[in-house]
């Protein structure tokens, strides 16, 4: 059976309501496109597990999908707050949102416990911080060697993970470089994996010790060509920081972000027409 | 003397305290902007690792995210995140962890996560990132934010990031490994702690400010060290590797970065 699937078909049957889902990618190679599918799909009650919320959750928050937020930076990158984070949190709308705050080390962590199948991680984290007095998750072990105190957390191990990457082949072997930030782990944490990809190629020719997760290891290899936008794919796409920029105001007023996402997402069909209706407007301009 | 502003004085005193070779943890935003203005200017061979993964960057213009491409681009090496925070953190080689603040009160102590109360916040701020383990674990940890009363405040809603705790050994019994927070740079002033009790004291005044205006852009009662210094004026050679990067950042980005 083929790995190479369609993005919509993906979502439709490896994303569940109430699913525990990491949309990972540091500011690289974020799987935009997937939430835009998971937000067309309305999945529901999904619990979003990611170190930085980015605009790809600051979508899925506005729009309804989730219920609860695991992470550990919540801003737009060089811009400012994320404004649907932010109005969920303080405000509660469009629904309260529970969210469960770490620091990126204890996520990373996390995530690495998760793909080694091991119930929680250990680190050196948290001394005189505030953070476990508001996450009674964050605990602390002792170790049994030289006594130390070290933070213990609870392993991360979503339902599903999705990344974007560069290269699948046919078979659905998928290549990653550049910055990789936890993708790997997450991947290997969840019990589902979707992987999205810039390009279909006969050969990876992947260098040794390169980033390759073998298709065995995945659940759905899809093409979606720019899929990370507004964030980059190294090699294919440049990070779009205009899109960044005028996420601001869009995001700032409950009505404008209503509109937007009825235009933009739930008023297309996939990807493809996104990207179409995007550049539209600009071209007239 | 050439003329230059408030910002431009701070990003150049942030970046005289970065020695040639330190291994620097940085920070996006203003830690960044003074951390690549040192590796331009005085330490060529200061070493650069962002959390993102990219080690010993060496980016032309200033990224606008922690992850831009420039920076891995521009590596000795890319690893994944839990690497950095693992082995090169954790792992004890970071010599200064260059941080930005939301707020900062006198004992160096960091918030980025919320003001009022955590439950019911007045302003949700973006949260920790990598800067609770930075401020743990680097050797030291140099501080870069824009000073006034909502900025330096009496009593932080949240510490995100610990300082010197209540000061004095207050580290140490935490059993943290590094010595924590070795100054604050502002536009107006530079502070240190002060032997023993680690409260923050101003030891160099930017050159044209007074008392005055510092303990009116601090929200607790500020004090001085004996002997404060006048922070040299930036130099010509200062200002033009600094301007010239934020023109190269503007023109490539559209924006300035290191602005936040």
């Amino acid at each position: 059976m083929s790995k190479i699937i369609s993005l919509a078909e993906a979502i439709d049957r490896y994303v569940n309501d109430g699913d525990s889902i990491a949309l990972e990618g540091f500011t690289h190679l974020i799987p935009t496109a997937a939430s835009h599918e998971i937000i067309r799909q309305n999945k529901q009650d999904l619990t979003l597990i990611r170190m930085t919320p980015d605009l790809v959750y600051d979508l899925l928050i506005g729009a309804g999908c989730a219920k609860k937020l695991i992470f550990s930076w919540g801003g737009n990158p060089g811009v400012g707050s994320l404004h649907r984070l932010r109005d969920a949190v303080e405000k509660g709308w469009p629904k309260p949102l529970e969210i469960e705050e770490h620091s990126h080390a204890d996520l990373a962590n996390a995530y690495i416990a998760g793909a080694s199948n091991l119930p929680f991680a250990v680190l050196r984290a948290y001394a005189g911080s505030d953070l476990p007095k508001v996450n009674p998750l964050i605990k602390s072990v002792t170790c049994p060697f030289t006594g130390e105190e070290l933070a213990a957390v609870p392993s991360v191990r979503p339902d599903v993970t999705v990344i974007h990457a560069q290269k699948a082949d046919r078979k659905g072997n998928v290549l990653l470089w550049g910055i990789l930030g936890v993708q790997k782990e997450a991947a290997l944490a969840a019990k589902r994996c979707i992987v999205t990809v810039e390009e279909i190629v006969d050969d990876l020719e992947a260098p040794m010790n390169s980033c390759v997760l073998p298709q065995w290891a995945l659940t759905a290899v899809c093409h979606v060509p720019g899929g990370a936008h507004p964030s980059y794919a190294l090699g294919y796409t440049e990070r779009d920081n205009r899109f960044y920029q005028s996420w601001d105001p869009i995001a700032r007023d409950r009505e404008t972000f209503s509109a937007w996402i009825d235009e933009y997402i739930r008023g297309t069909a996939d990807f493809g027409e996104f990207q179409a209706k995007l550049a539209a407007p600009q071209e007239g301009k | 003397m050439t003329a230059y502003n408030t910002n431009e004085m701070m990003t150049v005193a942030a970046s005289r305290r970065l020695k040639n070779g330190a291994v620097c943890f940085v920070g996006i935003g203003l830690p960044s902007k003074a951390a690549n203005l040192a590796r331009l200017t005085t330490s060529p061979d200061v070493v650069l690792i962002y959390e993102s993964g990219p080690i010993g960057c060496k980016p032309s213009v200033l990224p606008l995210s922690i992850g831009d491409g420039e920076l891995a681009e521009t590596a000795d090496t890319v690893v994944p995140t839990g690497e950095i925070f693992r082995y090169w953190l954790q792992g004890g080689r970071i010599d200064i962890g260059f941080l930005g603040a939301a707020q900062v009160d006198r004992f160096g102590n960091i918030n980025t996560t919320v003001i009022g109360d955590y439950n019911q916040p007045k302003v949700r701020l973006p949260g920790a990132g990598g800067a609770p383990e930075i401020a743990g674990s680097a050797k030291e940890v140099l501080i870069i934010l824009k000073q006034s009363h909502r900025t330096f405040v009496d009593k932080l809603s949240f510490i995100t990031s610990v300082g010197h705790g209540d000061g004095g050994d207050h580290r140490q019994r935490l059993g943290l490994p590094g010595a924590g927070p070795m100054a604050i740079i502002t536009d107006l002033c530079i502070m240190e702690p002060e032997e023993g009790t680690r409260e923050f004291v101003v030891t160099s005044l930017h050159p044209g400010i007074t008392r005055e205006q510092v303990v009116e852009n601090t929200g607790w009662k500020i004090r001085f060290a004996d002997n404060v210094a006048e922070t040299e004026a930036p130099k010509p050679e200062e200002l033009e590797a600094l301007r010239a990067l934020e023109a190269r950042t503007a023109a490539a980005h559209g924006q300035a970065g290191g602005e936040e």
